[in-house]
């Protein structure tokens, strides 16, 4: 275990500056943005000019950029990440009341897209070339032109409006009282367009990724050696073809995070799902550019936080990680 | 006494290739026999010790037969046959512990659940010479030297105590004291378990020192195959004596070097 | 000969149709239909196969919708190989530079790098788009500035390891200077493999400028598969022509770049192992 905490340590420093970045690169943005945080807090709040000047001076708006900035760095080291206009409330609050939706969706549609991909890549790649392997490898390449938003209003005609099989839209049914497992129903039951919309795309990336990489390792000695061995081909598909072939896939799965959260946008506005990703809709629509630049900082964190637990379990998965180290 | 393998007009032919990999080939192994396929590359040998495992691609085309009258069921992988390739960094998977690669071969040939697989897996790692094998067994191949993977293969390939060990190139990637080990271990395992043996490889002089026969391959056909002995010191193809030569050359001037 | 290689996979030529009509469409949309097609053309909602003047109907306004498949093809195509192009030249230059350059210049642009694939690209450029406004040449920047980092990690991994072989150090010994060695020496030997990606980058593309449109973030003076198919939305039940057909034509272009991509890279990787 101890190999898996120096490679956290590492990360974690690693991350240090990247984090750093994206924080200057925010501040950028929201000096771009026309107008500052007074003019927001005004609009929402209100207030006449002299109001506005003594704003100006106490928030230290009237300084230097580089002032300016060490007053950002300094407000985000106390989690204090602007007012936004739209809520009239600080944007981390609003921020973190939508993001559990996110992480739901996000989850779902990664276990979904993993587990079926990966599944169904095994089964293209147990046999390349053969009738089945080409049939799952030209479906999962369509099923990867699909934009998410499109499928998603596709199966939202099928299975909602003609069907009639599942909800149109939103996270539970509204004043439902529904409590315990009943509820857990409700959502799951509203969520399952969604996730299918968000997953799909991933679901033929991680199905094209495994079949390629299976491919790849059949072409190694160590499967014609294992059949010289006399093991059962079912065991040298899934033990030993599938298992090496799968560690690619765990690192797409921390690159693909800020995919995810990037397509969670368009998913949510779809179905009118309350999380990160439609409120970052909505930011855009009431102009509220600290709630927006809030949001990308707050999936910023999320993507290295994943990539991390990612890292930790790559470690686990593949024993030569880290052994270089050990070495040097 | 019936031979345990016996080869009648073998002969092998990839897709695409203009001449036969192998042709021809007509050749019976005694039970427990030691038998050396000497050739360079390109002349067939591995392709003759992978026809006999059944381990050819599926492009390849076999002619002729190959029986097992020293059997009584057709040969099996593993469980008859045990095969030990040249390359030891890639025969063996990089994930999976060395131990349990080679307990899966009791498990898969000899029915044998995990727990005393494992069990086998350890005595196995002892009988070829590693150390700490009971530690061993949890490493992964990436942690041992080129000559220590060797060994895990052949543990692998001795497993299930097969009538026929087949050697192909075992030692060629190998450094020479290692080599020797190897040999020498080799050499052990086959009179211990009462195996026969191909040893392939390009090296006759390491062949001579141990097989019984020495089977001379060339361009896909065996050109001699006769006891060490009388092929070391009558050799009667012009292509045996040029390798012998070659290596007598080599012989004389190391050893004037001295 | 590799043409001949080219169009033995079935795939690959269908990837080539679908570009060519996609293509031809782009091209003729201003002589097949002159008009704005944003103009009412006809009765609203008008369903598909009623009217042979407007064979696929019309929208909620009237508008034609053939008219709007047509130029909506101009848009996705011009904006996917606009955004593709200026990611690849970002991408390539900073990956040059930093594989050639190396030390403190490579580590700061590949943190640089970290930090641009670290934040999700489409809420990067949403927040582009919404800071600048929307139109089209802002929306190709805004796609670019989230789509050059893969070209940049593969164009610096190429620069590494051509940066050490002969015709680099003979350059040197020359007395070449090493900006010229790196963009006339370097870089257009580490390009094949970046453009090997360009197929999956202009199909991201043309799906991220979809995305956008959807969301109302496109350029407003243009059509947009992505605006046609949320215009759509509004009458989804009624309707549901309006979303489906732009959406159509949306899968069958990504379709047909990923195919003519993948044909391309697969006879050329067949050519090599041959040689």
């Amino acid at each position: 275990m101890n190999r898996a905490l120096r490679l956290l340590r590492r990360r974690l420093i690693g991350s240090i500056p990247v984090l750093l970045i994206v924080i200057v690169g925010s501040f950028l943005l929201l000096e771009a943005a026309p107008g500052d945080a007074v003019d927001a807090y005004v609009a929402s709040v209100g207030g006449d000019a002299g109001m506005i000047e003594a704003l100006r001076q106490s928030w230290g708006l009237d300084a230097s950029p580089m002032t300016r900035l060490a007053a950002y760095l300094w407000a985000l080291l106390h989690l204090d990440l602007g007012h936004s206009v739209a809520f009239s409330r600080p944007v981390l609050d609003v921020v973190l009341e939508r993001l559990p939706n996110t992480l739901l969706l996000m989850g779902a549609a990664t276990a979904l897209s993993f587990a079926l991909g990966t599944a169904l890549g095994i089964l293209a790649g147990a046999r390349p070339g053969s009738a089945r392997d080409r049939l799952l490898s030209i479906g999962s390449l369509a099923l990867y032109a699909v934009p998410g938003f499109w499928l998603a209003l596709v199966l939202t005609i099928v299975f909602s409006v003609e069907l009639r099989w599942l909800p149109l839209s939103g996270m539970e049914t509204i004043a439902s009282g529904k409590t315990g497992f009943a509820r857990a129903l409700d959502i799951a039951r509203h969520m399952v367009l969604p996730v299918t919309s968000l997953g799909l795309i991933y679901l033929a990336l991680y199905l094209r990724m495994m079949r390629a990489g299976m491919a790849e390792v059949w072409r190694m000695d160590f499967t014609l050696a294992a059949r010289a061995r006399g093991i059962g081909r079912r065991r040298i598909v899934l033990r030993h073809v599938a298992r090496n072939a799968l560690l690619p896939l765990v690192t797409m799965l921390g690159l693909q995070s800020a995919q995810m959260l990037g397509g969670s946008v368009v998913i949510e506005s779809v179905f009118s799902v309350p999380g990160l990703g439609r409120l970052a809709q909505e930011a855009v629509g009431s102009r509220d550019t600290p709630l927006l630049i809030g949001i990308i900082l707050v999936s910023a964190v999320l993507v290295i936080v994943i990539n991390l637990l990612v890292d930790i379990a790559y470690a686990a998965l593949d024993p030569r990680v880290g052994a270089n180290e050990a070495n040097a | 006494m019936s031979p345990l393998l016996s080869l009648r007009g073998l002969g092998v032919r990839y897709s695409g290739a203009t001449a036969a990999a192998l042709e021809g080939v007509d050749l019976d192994l005694a039970p427990g026999e030691r038998l050396a396929v000497i050739g360079e590359s390109g002349s067939g040998k591995s392709t003759l010790a992978r026809a006999i495992a059944g381990l050819l691609p599926q492009t390849a085309t076999l002619e002729g037969t190959i029986a097992w009258p020293g059997l009584d069921h057709p040969a099996r992988n593993g469980r008859d046959i045990g095969f030990v390739f040249q390359d030891p960094g890639s025969s063996l998977d990089p994930v999976m512990s060395v131990g349990k690669q080679v307990a899966e071969v009791a498990h898969a040939n000899l029915d044998m659940d995990w727990r005393a697989a494992m069990r086998l897996a350890v005595e196995l790692l002892d009988r070829v010479r590693l150390p700490e094998p009971s530690v061993l067994a949890h490493a992964y191949p990436h942690q041992l030297s080129g000559g220590q993977k060797q060994r895990v293969a052949i543990a692998a390939a001795i497993a299930a105590r097969p009538r026929l060990l087949i050697a192909d190139e075992a030692t060629s990637a190998l450094d020479t004291i290692v080599q020797a080990e190897i040999v020498a271990l080799i050499r052990e395992l086959v009179a211990e378990d009462g195996m026969a043996l191909i040893f392939v490889s390009h090296d006759i002089a390491l062949a001579a020192s141990f097989a019984e026969r020495i089977a001379v391959f060339r361009h896909g056909r065996m050109v001699e195959l006769a006891p060490t002995v009388e092929l070391v010191a009558q050799p009667r193809s012009d292509y045996s004596r040029a390798l012998l030569a070659a290596h007598l050359g080599l012989e004389a001037h190391s050893g004037a070097g001295i | 000969m590799s043409l001949r290689r080219l169009f033995r996979s079935p795939e690959a030529v269908a990837g080539f149709v679908i570009l060519g009509l996609l293509g031809a469409m782009a091209l003729t949309a201003p002589l097949l239909f002159p008009g704005d097609p944003l103009a009412i053309a006809g009765q609203p909602l008008l369903r598909p196969f009623q009217d042979w003047a407007l064979p696929l109907g019309t929208d909620r306004l009237g508008r034609d919708v053939l008219a709007g498949l047509f130029h909506g093809a101009r848009t996705s195509l011009a904006v996917g190989l606009a955004a593709a192009a200026a990611s690849i030249l970002v991408g390539s230059v900073v990956g040059t530079v930093a594989g050639f350059a190396g030390g403190l210049v490579d580590e700061v642009l590949m943190r640089i790098t970290d930090a641009f694939q670290t934040v999700p690209g489409f809420l990067l450029s949403l927040a582009l788009v919404s800071v600048v406004g929307p139109s089209l040449s802002v929306v190709v920047a805004a796609i670019a500035l989230s789509a050059w980092t893969g070209p940049a990690r593969i164009a610096r991994a190429e620069v590494l390891s051509i940066r050490e072989r002969d015709y680099v150090a003979s350059a040197r010994v020359i007395g070449m200077h090493p900006i010229e060695i790196a963009f006339r020496e370097v870089l257009p030997n580490a390009l094949p493999p970046v453009l090997a990606l360009s197929s999956v980058i202009v199909a991201a593309a043309i799906l991220t400028e979809a995305a956008l449109s959807f969301l109302g973030l496109g350029d407003p003076n243009r059509v947009t598969w992505g605006g046609m198919i949320a215009e759509g939305r509004a009458v989804l039940r009624s309707a549901p022509f309006l979303s489906v057909i732009p959406g159509i034509a949306l899968v069958f272009s990504v379709l047909g770049v990923y195919l003519a991509g993948e044909g391309v890279v697969e006879s050329t990787a067949a050519r090599e192992g041959q040689a």
